[in-house]
């Protein structure tokens, strides 16, 4: 479904991915896991088509997103959703408008129709409270939720999440990590998450990869994870300070 | 060699801000058959534009047209042709300083303020969720600020026109002692059709000038809160100059002739 061919990303002559190559299938949680500044959101960003790659290929469903014109780059979004790790909730509009806002921009249903979506979205997030509420007025979780009813109005069916479950205590990050099985296992939906919270990533994950320095140093099973031979994976995963990954 | 590479970088750099504000200014004009659609959103930015500014526009203009009458009135006085004073405040009014005012009003505190704002959607990854929802940024959030933009600059400039001339009439009077009636004979003397309808186009193009130069910085801001002022000084910084170019421009279109 998702593909990064050899994919080489500079910013300011410093290499962020270097070579990565990535191969997600249809149905799977991908997980992406590494310290911070090592190109996990930049990975991320690649496959939105919100960054294009100086070298290599980023392919959906076999369809080239980076130097595509807008029209196929929208084409290829209809059914792609990101969860931003601040939300990027529209701050003058309430929660509520902002839930609503893609079914009210492409006028997919009636207005009573877009308000049940809403309402049922909110609620399974546990926001709907928060309905009328502008983006000021609620916690970062809740606008990480927030940004997530968004998403899942539009019934995608490939989601990506830049560091859902940070800044979310432990019970809501299991509400979230949840929901993203519950899609997975009810729509097939197809989910890329960025994370550091490892918890989370042994709970959604069917596979692992591990960036560091703009390169995938190892992709397995959460399993095959855990007990990783490899020193670097090892160190991050257990959160040691001794070993390769310099800490300074 | 470091001084030719980064002027050349700058050149470049220069371009691309150009380009790019050419690119939003062609979308804005595509997505303009959309207006309707967002009646709600350009209301909005109108009372922002107009409204909000009033208070600013109106001390501005009302010493604007004193600092003309007097500046002037000392002039003719030395002729005692003091009544004259009342043509050249409406002539200036009209054909410069009124849409001239009322630009360089509206840029510090409206395109000021549009830059701000998108700069800040840009660098919270707003703009981004937009893209990603398949909204375009230029629809959802240029074109009505355009479109507000370019109604409300010459609506104010008509305000900023009016309240000058009052301001000079008010000089006139109590200091020059120009009655009011002589005054305000002198202004419908000079008060042209042509100066006025001149007037209010420049107005109308600087509101497209501002709103796209401004909504253009503020797409392209990055790097946070210091990316944001960034936009927001190169915004009015640009909206200056290619209000003062292109206003000579359309003065010699439909003036040059006269010489």
């Amino acid at each position: 479904m998702i593909e990064l061919v050899n994919v080489r990303k500079t910013f300011n002559g410093r290499v962020v991915l270097d070579d990565v190559s990535i191969d997600i299938r249809k149905g799977e949680t991908f997980v992406i896991i590494g310290q911070s500044g090592t190109g996990k959101t930049v990975t991320l960003r690649h496959i939105a088509g919100l960054v294009d790659p100086d070298s290599g290929d980023v392919l959906i469903n076999g369809m080239r997103m980076n130097g595509a014109p807008r029209r196929v780059r929208n084409r290829l979004r209809e059914k792609m959703g990101v969860v931003f790790q601040s939300g990027a909730l529209i701050n003058w509009m309430t929660v509520g408008e902002n839930v609503a806002l893609p079914l009210v921009e492409h006028r997919k249903y009636p207005k009573k129709k877009i308000e049940e979506i809403v309402d049922y979205n909110l609620k399974i997030l546990h926001l709907s409270d928060a309905k009328d509420k502008m983006p000021a007025d609620i916690s970062g979780g809740m606008k990480k939720r927030a940004g997530l009813a968004r998403v899942l109005v539009r019934n995608p069916d490939l989601i990506l999440y830049d560091e859902p479950t940070s800044g979310l205590d432990p019970v809501m990050s299991r509400v979230i990590d949840d929901l993203i099985r519950q899609m997975q296992r009810e729509f097939g939906v197809t989910s890329v998450v960025v994370t550091h919270d490892m918890a989370s990533a042994y709970r959604v994950a069917d596979r692992i990869a591990m960036l560091y320095r703009g390169e995938i140093i190892e992709c397995d099973t959460p399993e095959r994870i855990r007990n990783t031979e490899n020193p670097i994976v090892r160190q991050f995963i257990n959160g040691e300070l001794e070993g390769p990954i310099d800490v300074a | 060699m470091s001084f030719n590479i980064t002027s050349g970088e700058k050149f470049l750099g220069m371009l691309e801000q150009a380009g790019f504000i050419i690119v939003v200014f062609a979308e804005t004009l595509f997505y303009s058959k959309n207006a309707f659609g967002k009646w709600r959103e350009i209301f909005k930015q109108m009372y922002i534009a107009g409204v909000k500014s009033l208070l600013v526009c109106s001390i501005v203009s009302l010493f604007t047209g004193m600092i003309l009458a007097l500046q002037a009135g000392i002039e003719f006085a030395t002729y005692q042709q003091e009544a004259m004073v009342g043509n050249l405040v409406i002539a200036t009014m009209t054909r410069e300083m009124g849409p001239f005012t009322a630009a360089l009003v509206l840029t510090a505190s409206v395109g000021s303020a549009m830059a701000a704002e998108l700069g800040t959607m840009k660098v919270s990854e707003e703009i981004d969720a937009l893209e990603m929802m398949a909204i375009s940024p230029v629809k959802f959030l240029v074109m009505p600020r355009v479109i507000a933009l370019s109604i409300m600059l010459p609506v104010v400039t008509v305000y900023v026109v009016v309240l000058g001339t009052f301001g000079g009439g008010v000089v006139a009077n109590y200091q020059l002692l120009v009655s009011w009636d002589l005054y305000y004979e002198h202004v419908l003397e000079s008060l042209q059709f042509k100066a006025t309808y001149v007037g209010l186009l420049k107005a109308y193009v600087f509101g497209i000038i501002i709103s796209c130069v401004s909504c253009a910085q503020g797409l392209k801001a990055q790097n946070g809160a210091i990316g944001v002022g960034q936009a927001t000084r190169t915004s009015v910084i640009v909206s200056f100059l290619m209000i003062l170019i292109v206003g000579y421009i359309i003065t010699a279109l439909f003036y040059g002739k006269a010489l």
